[in-house]
């Protein structure tokens, strides 16, 4: 095989996993195994994804959605940033709260939507509460085990220069914890991104990806539903790569 | 204020001294840093308990002894990047503090700043130093232009080479023009074209300036090499072996441990850590 033909199999490579899943299901429709009402057939989802973005409301909800999800990854950001520095540089209040992160890391974030009710009230703040309470913990967890296992021979090499200790802090430990503060950052905007879908279906909403899904499911337009299945599925994936991408440009050493 | 009363006997006071500021206190003449009663403990070891000890002004001073008997952790202790049990380390009468050091780790992977690039890291100490900007890019190109350096400063360490990376190292240490040079096994992870090359700067720079300078290294031929004084330690719990003076003139190359002086000077050091090194 010719050096180009083995470069263009080496891109293709990783899709030839999507196009057996949509052989295998435009096979599984064509000899009707699965009744075509629930499972219709690859070019109609596809079709009906395109005509709700281009004409439809896809394009309305995949929008709020993407809205509410930034939003509360913004305000779990803005919170559990300066936290996270706050724990990691100070060993002694890490040690007494450790636990209480945790466990509320490890408890659902969904179990919470009744408190957040009660809190909040029925209406967007519940849902982005409750969005950005789970992708906080993931990030805050994430901030301070970085400042906390930033290595030390760097921070030395800065005091010794004359570096203040916030200098060194700014200057040191905040970079060299970068790269697990993108671990967390990509680990809390996908928790923020499912407990808004979660939320739009159960807390009472009018738009909203997770709306769309459970609505096209009662009035059973199930091409509407893969459509916006498909659609939360992108946004999750652009979004994890556009971290990707961020953290390849902003921590350019990482790795090296 | 310096009393230049070199009669006195070592580590004495001054009567005058101990009324002038506190911050600077009488040391001996020609000396530069002095070191008395320190004491440093890890969990159960005691790795120095009461240790004295002279550091010549404008010298270099290599330290070689056994292992674990805790050369690095001296010039950790007395560049202040390391808290000592008890103890007094001053340079000439101040604090580490109040004192321009430079330092260069063993491990430069880990001592540069990867974020930056090369130039910026160098460039990175003289903000700390209450100086213009414009005295700041004068010694940043006067230092670029002493080490000859033949490479591109803009690129980032991870782009360069070991011995580029050390390179940077030492210039970002001696850019601050500092007033002590600690070195820590800085050639020890370097091929050998590359530390010939690193060595014969650094001794020029050093000649020039006059820097008082400590070097750790566990090579014994370097540690001669390089010395105005070769500084042996003994076993835990550890004190000053012997001193041993070497003053061949630089600038000393590899042809220098050829030299009948070299070997005896040499030979003297592998004697005496032997000795140590077979104590119980």
């Amino acid at each position: 095989m010719s050096a180009i033909s083995e470069r263009t199999a080496a891109r293709l490579r990783p899709l030839v996993g999507m196009a057996v899943l949509i052989a295998l299901w435009a096979f599984v429709h064509a000899t009707r195994a699965i009744d075509p009402v629930l499972l219709p057939s690859p070019m109609e989802a596809l079709a009906a994804f395109w005509n709700g973005i281009a004409h439809g409301t896809l394009w309305g909800d995949f929008y709020k959605t993407i809205v509410r999800t930034l939003s509360s990854f913004g305000l779990a950001l803005v919170i559990s940033v300066p936290l996270g520095i706050v724990l990691g540089s100070n060993e002694k209040i890490y040690q007494s709260i450790e636990f209480a992160i945790d466990f509320f890391r490890s408890t659902p974030a969904s179990a919470m939507f009744p408190l957040f009710l009660v809190l909040f009230g029925v209406g967007e703040a519940t849902k982005i509460a409750v969005a950005a309470f789970g992708a906080a913990l993931a990030i805050l967890f994430n901030v301070a085990y970085g400042v906390m296992s930033a290595r030390k021979q760097r921070q030395l090499a800065a005091k010794v220069m004359g570096a203040p200790r916030w200098r060194v802090l700014t200057d040191v430990i905040l970079l060299e914890s970068m790269p697990q503060v993108f671990v967390g950052m990509r680990s809390g905007v996908s928790i923020a991104l499912v407990i808004v879908i979660v939320a739009e279906m159960f807390i009472g909403s009018t738009d909203g990806l997770g709306q769309r899904i459970m609505n096209a499911q009662t009035i059973f337009d199930m091409p509407d539903m893969y459509a916006s299945i498909f659609a939360a599925g992108l946004l999750g994936y652009v979004m994890n790569l556009v971290f990707l991408m961020a953290e390849r440009r902003f921590v350019h050493w990482g790795g090296k | 204020m310096r009393v230049m009363d070199s009669n006195l006997p070592i580590g004495a006071a001054s009567p005058d001294a101990a009324n002038s500021e506190k911050s600077h206190r009488w040391y001996p003449e020609g000396t530069h840093i002095t070191i008395r009663g320190l004491t440093k403990r890890f969990q159960d070891a005691t790795i120095y308990d009461g240790f004295d000890l002279d550091i010549p002004k404008g010298k270099i001073v290599s330290v070689f002894g056994p292992n674990g008997c805790g050369k690095s952790t001296l010039i950790n202790m007395i560049s202040g990047i390391l808290p000592y049990d008890a103890g007094q380390i001053l340079f000439e009468g101040k604090e580490a503090r109040d004192t321009r050091i430079g330092y260069v780790f063993q491990n430069y992977r880990e001592a540069v700043f990867p974020w930056m690039r090369a130039i910026d890291n160098i460039r990175y100490p003289l903000q700390y130093l209450e100086i213009a900007k414009g005295e700041r890019q004068a010694r940043l190109d006067r230092l670029v232009e002493s080490f000859e350096v033949k490479f591109d400063l803009n690129r980032y360490p991870y782009q360069m080479s070991g011995g580029q990376q050390q390179l940077v190292s030492i210039m970002r240490a001696l850019v601050v023009d500092p007033e002590v040079l600690f070195l820590d096994e800085p050639f020890s992870a370097l091929d050998y074209e590359m530390v010939m090359f690193l060595r014969e700067r650094l001794q020029k720079v050093l000649t020039e300036r006059q820097t008082t300078t400590m070097l750790v290294s566990h090579d014994l031929d370097e540690a001669v090499l390089l010395a105005d004084e070769v500084l042996l330690l003994t076993k835990r719990p550890t004190r000053v072996a012997e001193n041993l003076p070497f003053d061949v003139p630089r600038p000393r190359t590899a042809d220098t441990t050829l030299s009948p002086a070299f070997i005896t000077t040499k030979t003297r050091a592998l004697e005496i850590f032997q000795r140590e090194v077979r104590k119980p």
